[in-house]
């Protein structure tokens, strides 16, 4: 079960000047790149023994052409040695723990042998800045050091004070390096650097090697002109500035000006490396774009790591706007011609399928309609060679088939695709859909699926892959297929079901006892699977009837026994049952709805009883029937009486506004009772609490209980006639405190679940008398979303709207970077065949997957069994 | 030596049982999930329940647990020494 291969440590080094003159193939004297005639001068940047990116060309060094030649690295000497911007910590420490005249490490063999304990294993330790006392004698030579000065990006200094004035003296990267060179390789062991494949003075460069020209190739433009690589500029600079550099040192220039030109191949070599570090001016382009230099190619969501190596981009995919189409199965995906035309399938030629096969050829690559058979975009030679299909070509091609060869077809109805939202944090993100070919721009997907993608249809664009091979669709299509996915690993419950109109439609249609005649039946009914009505349960005058029961159960199986309480179940003292007064009590005897409402708790997503034990009992398919079924059903049912909701809705009567602003006011007084109390000193504190907080608390209470007071008022006038009722009752959307906000008062505003109490002094806005204890004072709304607020009422609404959205924000940021850690720790785990959790190299993590080998998405809402369930579907009765 | 301590962890009502794996028994588990010891979850050797039972570098434990979903769950890991800093 090993891996056949394994790391067993991985070595982290520098680059020794030997090493770079070891891998060079070229020393880079000229800063040119081509001659006029556009060839590359020998020893320039672009030298043919760098490697080749011109076709025709070959390379001096390995004899290959452009694409076979890997590219060979240069150097450039450097006139002066200069610091690696990368290293600067490094140095500074070192410089920092390292004698200025002996460059030993500053330690007594005695007082390193206290720092590091005594010699057993368990204790070891490396010697680090702060054992260090600052500007201490030398042990070894009792030299006196001196501070070090860092200022970035790469000056180094020592600082002392002489004659009580503050002196500075520089070090130049020569004197460093010397220093350097000088620390001994014990010391270094000490500091935990690895002498042997990491000298120090190696983080001063003397050599500079130069990248091959493949890494850093120049483009053509239009008009024949050659641009440069950035990183090319950047060497380009270089050189130049070296060479000046080494002719006024040959001419035994002033030290002014070998400083300066020191300096300025320090920000060269400097910016070569990184052009964002501090303190430091970007080198820009001409254009004044700043270069984009090595560290720039690494870092950051385009770098090489994020932007090359973990992400990629992929063949086969589409992305557009997605926007709802309740006629389409869950397990379907609508998608435009456009795309189904540009995508393909590869079709292997066989002497089965050869005229099948051709007729997709002679179709072409341009399908017209959407009913029109589909067409093929590439006809693939056994040679493997691609020929692009169009009209004027597909004939010939046509005639040219034969078994061997391969045809990429367009995309036609029930091919297997797979269709995904990001942000992708569960299995569930990513579902195999059948496709269905529609007009329009957008991918249509059926309602029902949008909890598991947590999507909308307010511009959210979803993504959709085509699975090449058959091997790709099998998998997609047995573990990926949306039918398998109903059950959410995460409760063990149906994550897929009923949202919004399917349930207030189901509510609407299974509410109380109602009677349609055939035509309405069937037009209910027409788009279900059910293909016949069974016998009517009345006949009234002659025309038979239907009830609504009746037309509901004619999508449950056969066989199925449920009794449970609806959502719409008011925890009633005692259960009156079957003669519940809000037909709560839902009753299924052998597919059959007795009695009851069907709601959120029945069929919607994240509930769904109904569709639970479908599952259970009859499986998969079935139960993506079940949801197809009622999906259309509830929208007939909601389209057969309509269902809207407008600001009329909101309206009550002049009695219940008076009886509204009769609470409102008793509040009003009993607060300021209670405030007296307080201000007398006649208020009991209640246990453990201040006399400030028992008065907060009380009046929390009173205005807390005044508000759903207004609430039952404004209940008690809107019943089910009112949509907002009966999307609150049925669970489809809001709630009764939702229409209570709308219809009677907002309420407390409130932060960190206190009144509002901040803002000026003594008082939370400058309309009230400061030390005002009142209700309107501190965030108590007594109007409603539907009479307005006034101006403080409004400010102190969008003071307690503030802290909710901070929430979410936090929270999701929160949420994502947890999330993404456990993807990390995670992602190549798997249960193998024994039950066993395991690594990639078969170390166990798990001895039985999650202690009982459960797979939570067969788990009945995390329990192993679903004892209740199995016991009432033989007693047919509650347990 | 360690200084005796008159706790014992293992009387803790949230500490699981801890058990030294005799050789044959350890063998048996090797065979049973074909693997080697390095394999195994591992445990350091200064870990108190370790200490309690006395075990060394090299024993495998077998740790029992309560556990709420399959009433009891077993696990086995590797006395192995507390890596360096
Ligand atoms: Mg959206
Ligand atoms: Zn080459
Ligand atoms: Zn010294
Ligand atoms: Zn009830």
């Amino acid at each position: 079960m090993t891996s056949p291969k394994r790391i067993g440590k991985i070595e982290f080094g520098l680059l020794s000047p030997k090493d770079i003159r070891k891998m060079s193939v070229r020393k880079i004297i000229w800063a040119d790149t081509y001659d006029d005639d556009g060839f590359p001068y020998p020893q320039g940047l672009m030298d043919l023994n760098l490697g080749v990116i011109d076709p025709g060309l070959r390379c001096k060094t390995c004899d290959n052409r452009a694409g076979d030649c890997p590219g060979h690295f240069g150097h450039i000497e450097l006139a002066k040695p200069v610091i690696h911007v990368g290293y600067t910590r490094l140095i500074r420490k070192l410089l920092r723990v390292t004698c200025r005249g002996c460059s030993r490490l500053l330690l007594s063999p005695e007082e390193i042998k206290k720092i590091l304990g005594p010699a057993d294993e368990f204790s070891e330790d490396l010697i680090t800045e702060k054992d260090i006392k600052k500007e201490r004698v030398c042990p070894h030579c009792g030299e006196q050091q001196l501070k070090i000065n860092f200022e970035k990006p790469t000056t180094f200094s020592e600082v002392w004070t002489e004659e009580g004035k503050k002196t500075e003296h520089k070090l130049t990267p020569a004197d460093i390096r010397a220093r350097l060179e000088k620390i001994p390789d014990e010391d270094l062991r000490l500091l935990g650097i690895n002498p042997v494949v990491a000298r120090p003075e190696w983080t001063i460069l003397t050599v500079l090697p130069v990248p091959p020209v493949t890494m850093r190739p120049s483009i053509i433009l239009e008009n024949g002109q050659r641009s440069e690589d950035d990183l090319t500029h950047k060497l380009v600079d270089i050189i130049r500035i070296n060479q000046r550099f080494k002719e006024n040192q040959d001419a035994g220039a002033p030290q002014l000006i070998i400083e300066d030109l020191w300096e300025l191949l320090q920000y060269h070599v400097t910016t070569y490396l990184d052009n964002e570090v501090a303190g430091c001016p970007p080198a820009r382009h001409r254009s004044g774009r700043p270069l984009k230099t090595l560290s720039q190619r690494l870092k950051g969501k385009d770098g090489r790591f994020r932007g090359s190596l973990s992400g990629k981009r992929v063949n086969f995919s589409a992305r557009t706007v997605i926007s709802p189409d309740p006629n389409l199965s869950i397990s379907e995906v609508g998608i435009p011609l456009a795309v189904a035309n540009e995508m393909s399938v590869p079709v292997q030629v066989t002497p089965f399928n050869i005229e099948e096969v051709r007729q997709m050829v002679l179709n072409g690559p341009e399908r017209p309609t959407i009913n029109a058979p589909c067409g093929a975009n590439y006809a693939i030679r056994p040679d493997r060679r691609r020929l692009r299909l169009t009209d004027i070509n597909k004939e010939t091609v046509a005639e040219m088939l034969e078994p061997g060869w391969m045809v990429d077809r367009q995309l036609r109805n029930n091919d297997i695709v797979l269709f995904n939202r990001q942000p992708s944090l569960h299995r569930m993100s990513i579902m195999a859909h059948r496709i269905v070919i529609m007009d329009g721009k957008t991918f249509r997907l059926n309602p029902a699926v949008c909890p598991p993608y947590n999507a909308d249809f307010d511009g959210d664009e979803m993504n959709l892959h085509v699975p090449q091979t058959e091997e790709a669709r099998a998998e997609a299509y047995i573990l990926a297929s949306v039918q398998e996915n109903i059950l959410s690993p995460r409760f063990g419950g149906p994550i897929i079901g009923g949202i919004h109109d399917h349930i207030s439609g189901i509510f609407l249609l299974t509410h109380g006892k109602r009677w349609f005649t055939k035509s309405e039946s069937i037009a209910l009914l027409k788009h279900c699977t059910p293909s016949h009505l069974p016998d009517p349960e009345k006949v009234e005058m002659g025309v038979p009837m239907w009830s609504n029961k009746q037309v509901f159960s004619m999508i449950l199986p056969d066989g199925l026994n449920m009794v449970y309480k609806a959502s719409s179940c008011a925890n009633c003292e005692v259960c009156k049952k079957e003669l519940c007064e809000r037909d709560a009590y839902v009753k299924i005897f052998d597919g059959q709805l007795i009695c009851g409402t069907i709601d959120k708790k029945s069929i919607g997503a994240f509930d769904g009883a109904i569709l639970n034990r479908i599952i259970r009992q009859y499986g998969m398919a079935k139960g993506r029937q079940f949801i197809d079924d009622v999906t259309k059903l509830s929208i007939r049912g909601i389209m057969h009486d309509g269902f809207s909701f407008g600001i009329d809705d909101e309206d009550l009567t002049r009695t219940e506004y008076g009886q509204i602003d009769e609470v409102l006011d008793t509040a009003d007084s009993d607060v300021e009772r209670r405030i007296k109390i307080y201000q007398e000193g006649q208020l009991e504190p209640m246990p453990g609490r201040t006399l400030d907080e028992t008065l907060e608390m009380q009046i929390m209470q009173v205005l807390g209980k005044a508000r759903d007071r207004t609430g039952e008022i404004a209940g008690r006038h809107l019943g089910l006639s009112n949509s907002a009722v009966v999307m609150a009752v049925s669970g489809a959307r809001g709630s009764m405190l939702n229409l209570t906000q709308m219809a009677g008062c907002l309420g407390q505003q409130s932060v960190r679940g206190e009144r509002i109490v901040r803002g000026y002094d003594e008082r939370t806005l400058p309309h009230f008398k400061k030390g005002d204890r009142g209700a309107d004072a501190h965030g108590f709304i007594k109007n409603s979303y539907k009479s307005g607020l006034t101006p403080t009422e409004f400010f102190f609404h969008a003071i307690g709207g503030r802290e909710g959205l901070v929430d979410t924000a936090v929270r999701t940021s929160q949420s994502g970077y947890l999330q993404r850690r456990m993807i990390n720790a995670l992602q190549d785990l798997k249960v193998a065949y024994d039950g066993s959790v395991r690594t990639t190299g078969g170390r166990i993590i798990q001895f039985t997957y999650g202690e009982d080998g459960t797979d939570p998405a067969r788990s009945a809402f995390g329990d192993p069994v679903d004892v209740k369930g199995i016991v009432e579907n033989v007693l047919k009765e509650e347990v | 030596m360690e200084m005796s301590t008159t706790f014992d962890v293992l009387q803790h009502v949230m500490v699981p049982d801890h058990k030294i794996m005799s050789e044959e028994e350890v063998s048996d588990l090797f065979s049973t999930y074909q693997i080697t010891h390095e394999q195994l979850p591992k445990i350091y050797h200064d870990d108190p329940a370790v200490k309690t039972i006395e075990a060394t570098i090299g024993d495998v434990i077998k740790i029992v647990r309560v556990s709420q979903t399959a009433g009891r769950a077993e696990s086995y890991r590797l006395v192995v020494r507390r890596p360096k800093k």
